[in-house]
């Protein structure tokens, strides 16, 4: 199982890097987006698979009777999944106010360079009498 | 106050909070935000003075037992970092009450400020990998709201490039804390100090810490992964230029001090050899490609590069005494560099331009601003007897005492470069007369009060270049607890 997950996480992260390599934004999303999924399958993994049974203690218990799932890995895979919804819409909406200005989102086109290089340029903005 | 760890990090969220549900978005913005930064300062010395008397000090949040819980721990290392993170805040909100503008208060300048201060003494402070990735998240998520925050032309462009390799860098820092966790079955720094040295997979370990090398080498702009940064900060404000150059990257080295001293230690022939090469390159890259620009916003963004290059080479070579020439290094730099960018934005009120040949002659215009660049300036290029020199000197002095010749040569060479650029904008900006065409100055709003922060940070580098012994004292002591972390690990353990 373990091997099998690995195999997984291995193909969803080269197919991240492919989409996310392309030059065009909204793919590159996509790729962060795929490429969280599959650091989070990678958590779980680590994190070992064997028991099955629920880490839940019962009444008038102190402690887990039997051999039970690891909790932690899934708390760490919350968190994350929290985070990177919010770094994803915090991404999308980025782009898309970009869009506005650039009209383009290939960071390889020259509409979307032109904008980069406009901070670039001395900001002049009146002009000093000659002496 | 047994919970005084706790405080750097609660107190500038709290005041987030209130900037927030008070809504406080009038002249009164400035005056809160300065009360609550002088606040963070008194904490923050307060704990630099408890860690002065215990050498370390833990907090167990929720009273959760070893090695289960989540702690926040204080060493000297870290206790310094807080205490120079509310210095240069405080710096900041003082010259930005009268830099930022209205729009920019309504657009949430002050809490982002607040929020990416609790992020780095958060980051500066936890003992567990998890809460490191969770406050570096917390501090991109600030930053980037600072960044974008008024939505002005072309500097979208240049945000998405900050925002998508930080996205990439901390997946990528995810990934190896999920492999470090398989590998160890714990998160928490002392105890992986322990599990660490008795893991058998020591290649499976070293490409884990190498990942994680590449995840803190994002953030701190080390070699070859520095190109977002000049992209990303010549555009900023100049109060958040100032904040950002200062010690966003500066968070970047501590992590990468505090994993390379304290977790991954047991392959240090090929760690931090590698440390070392990215660090001479780091170094010679930024400066190199420093001396070509023309824009004082961009020189000195490259040579926040160059100058990260020196803290890991102090890293690299790895004995007390470097580590304690990295932290005097990162004390001196945290300060002069943060000062250089306020002086950036006076000298851009001064000129309206940050371009040099657009000015010239601010050294008979502007005199008390002259000597405000010129000592933290060449502070940075290692001129006797401000701090940059001692720093300089320690680092060089602990990679002879190594036998590490060619480091040395390099560190050398390239701080004979840094103070050729910093000549170059002396020149250009102070000496050269006026050129005849060119922008006018920004109208109206030059002021004294601007210029108060800026004296005192270049006070500070004077104070730390001439009282260098106590310093020394303290950082030796530092670099001896980062090599021998047995103390960090007792205190952490026996705090449970």
């Amino acid at each position: 199982m373990e091997s099998f997950l690995a195999l997984v996480v291995g193909l969803m992260v080269s197919a991240a890097f492919f989409l996310m390599l392309s030059g065009v934004l909204i793919r590159f999303v996509f790729g962060l987006i795929l490429m969280g999924n599959a650091v989070n399958l990678l958590i779980f993994t680590a994190g070992r698979l064997a028991p099955v049974n629920p880490p839940l203690i019962g009444a008038k218990q102190t402690l887990l009777a039997a051999p039970a799932a690891n909790a932690l890995p899934q708390a760490l895979i919350l968190t994350a999944i929290v985070i990177g919804f919010a770094m994803t819409i915090f991404m999308l909406i980025l782009l898309f106010r970009t869009h506005d200005q650039t009209r383009t989102l290939d960071a390889d086109q020259d509409r979307f360079i032109f904008e980069t290089d406009k901070t670039d340029l001395p900001d002049i903005t009146g002009q000093r009498e000659q002496e | 106050m047994t919970n005084l760890l706790v405080f750097p990090i609660l107190l500038p969220l709290v005041i987030a909070v209130l900037f927030i549900l008070a809504r406080v978005r009038d002249r009164h913005a400035g005056t809160v935000a300065i009360a609550g930064a002088l606040a963070h300062l008194f904490v923050s010395f307060m704990l630099m003075a408890r860690v002065m008397e215990q050498k370390v000090t833990v907090l167990w949040v929720g009273a959760w037992p070893y090695p289960a819980g989540i702690c926040l721990v204080a060493d000297y290392l870290s206790a310094v970092m807080v205490l120079i993170t509310a210095v240069i805040h405080t710096a900041v909100v003082v010259y930005a009450a009268k830099d930022i503008e209205t729009r920019q208060i309504k657009a949430g300048f002050y809490p982002f400020m607040q929020i990416l201060t609790a992020a780095i003494c958060g980051a500066f402070l936890t003992g567990d990998l998890f809460n490191l990735y969770v406050w570096f998240e917390v501090m991109l998520m600030a930053s980037f709201g600072i960044m974008v925050m008024e939505n002005p032309a072309g500097r979208l462009t240049n945000a998405v490039k900050y925002v998508a390799l930080n996205l990439l860098s901390t997946l990528f820092l995810i990934t190896a804390i999920g492999l470090l966790y398989g590998l160890t079955g714990t998160l928490n720094l002392a105890d992986l100090h322990d599990k660490a040295a008795r893991v058998e997979n020591t290649a499976l370990l070293t490409s884990t810490g190498m990942l994680m090398m590449t995840a803190f080498g994002i953030k701190a702009a080390l070699f070859p992964l520095f190109f977002w940064l000049p992209a990303a900060y010549h555009t900023l404000p100049a109060a958040v230029a100032a904040f950002f150059a200062g010690l966003l990257t500066k968070v970047g080295v501590y992590a990468l001090i505090r994993l390379f001293t304290l977790v991954f230690v047991t392959q240090t022939h090929i760690t931090h050899t590698i440390l070392m090469g990215a660090a001479m390159l780091t170094m010679v890259s930024g400066v190199v490609t420093a001396a070509s620009q023309m824009d004082i916003r961009r020189i000195l963004s490259f040579h926040i590069i160059s100058q990260v290059g020196y803290m890991i080479l102090g890293l690299a070579v790895f004995t007390p005494l470097a580590l304690a020439g990295t932290l005097v290094y990162l004390v001196h730099n945290i300060i002069a560099k943060s000062n250089l960018f306020l002086v950036g934005g006076l000298i851009h009120r001064a000129t309206g331009s940050f371009h040099l040949s657009h000015m010239g002659s601010l050294y008979k215009t502007h005199g008390l601003l002259s000597a405000g660049f010129f000592i933290p300036a060449f502070s940075l290029a290692g001129f006797p007897p401000l701090s940059g020199f001692w720093a300089k000197l320690l680092i060089i002095y602990a990679c002879l005492e190594s036998g590490h010749y060619t480091a040395a040569a390099v560190a050398a060479a390239v701080g004979l470069l840094t103070a050729f650029s910093m000549a170059k904008i002396w020149l250009e900006a102070f000496w050269k007369d006026t050129p005849q065409k060119g922008p006018l100055p920004l109208p109206g709003n030059y002021s004294a009060w601007m210029m108060v922060p800026v004296l005192c940070l270049c006070l500070f580098t004077i104070l730390l270049g001439l009282f260098m012994e106590p310093a020394m004292q303290l950082s030796l002591a530092a670099g001896e607890q980062l090599m021998n972390p047995a103390a960090y690990i007792l205190a952490v353990k026996g705090g449970g």
